[in-house]
């Protein structure tokens, strides 16, 4: 038989993003997959000439609004190096307990949504639900339940009360109860791992040829985490990178589900151990000269590279994100899968289009 | 005949089903209507569905703004849906353009592409906000479709 074309996007059910790949299948197995982007490129980084380097804080939140926290964060890393501003101990924190806020909120949506990629619906439901106490948490605390716009240049902007905390910790006692469990369908279903194991299998080489990295590439048995260089507040805490070896789509479901459990760890350990102090230093002056900061984002490693004069807008802001350093691993998972399970394997390094396209 | 007309108009209202598009949204907005869907919001009580294909969709959200590339692709999601529809559009980048109305690659509002008929504001708006939208598109539904059938109707007797 010759083989068949299929458009697969830009519109599709179970992505919620607008991604389109061109599927050559021979008998229902692909054979190749090409991506089409652009959908929704909207000149992000350009925004830079426009806005002032403090406004752009809440631009960049704008990149991606499933881990907004985390490229302010990074953005704010980044003046900071250039313009050697000390940041609070206590803001450090502060800013690692919002990130690991949104790295639970993150990666419980993506569980949620891998579960309906296979079509397990009610799984779906439960995932979502106990995220919803999470999106309280960041109500709560910051005021608003995606974009929570916490960071500042400086450090950041809203403080956590003790009653907070003692509240932050009794929820997390509660959804980790119920979260764990949820592990057990997620890891041991009959159903769930005849979906997901042996799906798009990217082996060890393969990933680090390509570049693979976050949870994509700890599945397949990369131990790289960012947060072990110790920016930001990690330095002060303790955690092991979460490392699978199968380098299927089961692995890297099964790195998510304990890297949340991680960090329920690393915000327990964060509350813990919050100094008292300021969480915030004036900021004066604008930024002068180049950088780079990396960080972790759910999705793997974030970058971000800035090029200032002196001025008040900034010379070049440039973003590389998780999903673009995850697109070549996925092209080389594709061919020789089912097109019925296309959509899993597509959902399982996580795709964030519009952090790759901004 | 009349009769499975009226049937037909009843169950539109009492069950519309949404079609989602992101056009150049943050996902900022997309999350908040997914959470719609689930057991703390769970518009499916309503009869909402969130169905995948535009043509048993009548209601279209949108998020985010309208560039050149998918500008056409939205128009074809548009002209795929039956009428009665409605399009509600969710979020400043779906009602203006946003923080990136000044981004090089945005054209604006949804409206630049495709009647709207309710904005809900805010970046994102809550899950209520957005249920509230629908709502009012529901209103909105139960009068095209009215009109709809008052044409159909002039149609018939000519
Ligand atoms: S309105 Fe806000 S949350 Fe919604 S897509 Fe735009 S920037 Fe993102």
């Amino acid at each position: 038989m010759a083989p068949t074309v299929i458009p697969f996007g830009p519109q599709h059910p179970v992505l919620p993003e607008p991604i389109h790949l061109t599927l050559t299948t021979k008998d229902e197995i692909v054979t190749e997959a090409v991506p089409q982007l652009g959908y929704i490129h909207r000149g992000l980084e350009k925004l830079a000439d426009i806005k002032d380097f403090h406004q752009l804080v809440q631009v960049v939140e704008r990149v991606c609004g499933i881990c907004s926290c985390i490229h302010a964060a990074t953005y704010a890393q980044a003046i900071e190096a250039l313009m050697n501003i000390e940041v609070p101990p206590r803001a450090h924190l502060l800013r690692v307990i919002w990130s690991e806020l949104h790295r639970v909120h993150s990666h419980l949506l993506w569980l949620g949504l891998f579960a309906d990629g296979f079509g397990f619906e009610s799984l779906f439901m439960q995932t979502w639900r106990i995220r919803e106490k999470i999106m309280d948490v960041m109500e709560a605390t910051a005021g608003n339940r995606v974009i929570i716009s916490v960071n500042v240049i400086g450090g950041v902007r809203r403080d956590l009360s003790p009653e907070q905390c003692q509240w932050i910790l009794s929820v997390l006692d509660d959804a980790e109860k119920e979260y764990k469990e949820l592990g057990k369908v997620f890891l041991d279903d009959y159903s769930v791992q005849k979906r997901t194991r042996g799906q798009g299998v990217l082996t060890r080489e393969k990933a680090y040829e390509l570049g693979a990295c976050g949870p994509t590439g700890r599945g397949s048995g990369i131990a790289q985490d960012v947060r072990q260089t110790g920016y930001s507040g990690y330095a002060m805490l303790d955690f092991e990178p979460v490392v699978e070896n199968d380098g299927d789509s089961y692995a890297r479901c099964k790195v998510r589900y304990r890297e949340v459990l991680q960090s329920f760890d690393l915000i327990r350990q964060a509350i813990n151990k919050l100094p008292e102090g300021e969480i915030n230093v004036k900021v004066k002056g604008n930024p002068e000269g180049e950088v780079i900061t990396r960080s972790e984002q759910p999705r793997g490693e974030l970058l971000y590279y800035v090029r200032a004069s002196g001025k008040k807008h900034l010379d070049r802001l440039r973003i590389r994100t998780p999903t673009f350093a995850n697109i070549p691993p996925l092209l080389a998972m594709l061919p020789g899968t089912e097109l019925a399970n296309v959509p899993v394997v597509v959902l399982s390094i996580d795709p964030c289009i519009s952090c790759t396209e901004r | 005949m009349q009769a499975i007309k009226n049937l037909i108009k009843k169950s539109r209202i009492k069950s519309p089903w949404l079609l989602h598009y992101d056009c150049s949204s943050c996902n900022g907005c997309d999350i908040e209507i997914l959470a719609c869907l689930t057991p703390l919001y769970d518009v499916e009580r309503f009869g909402i569905i969130n169905a995948g294909n535009p043509k048993h969709a009548d209601i279209l959200l949108v998020t985010g703004g309208v560039n050149n590339r998918n500008k056409h692709v939205l128009q074809n999601i548009y002209a795929q849906m039956p009428d009665p529809k409605v399009v509600v559009c969710v979020g400043a980048c779906g009602n203006t353009g946003g923080i990136f109305r000044d981004a090089y690659n945005i054209l604006g509002g949804v409206d630049k592409a495709i009647p709207v008929d309710v904005y809900v504001p805010g970046c994102p708006p809550k899950p209520e906000a957005i249920i509230d939208g629908v709502v009012k598109a529901l209103g909105i539904l139960a009068e095209k479709s009215e009109n709809l059938k008052n044409c159909v109707e002039q149609e018939d007797d000519r």
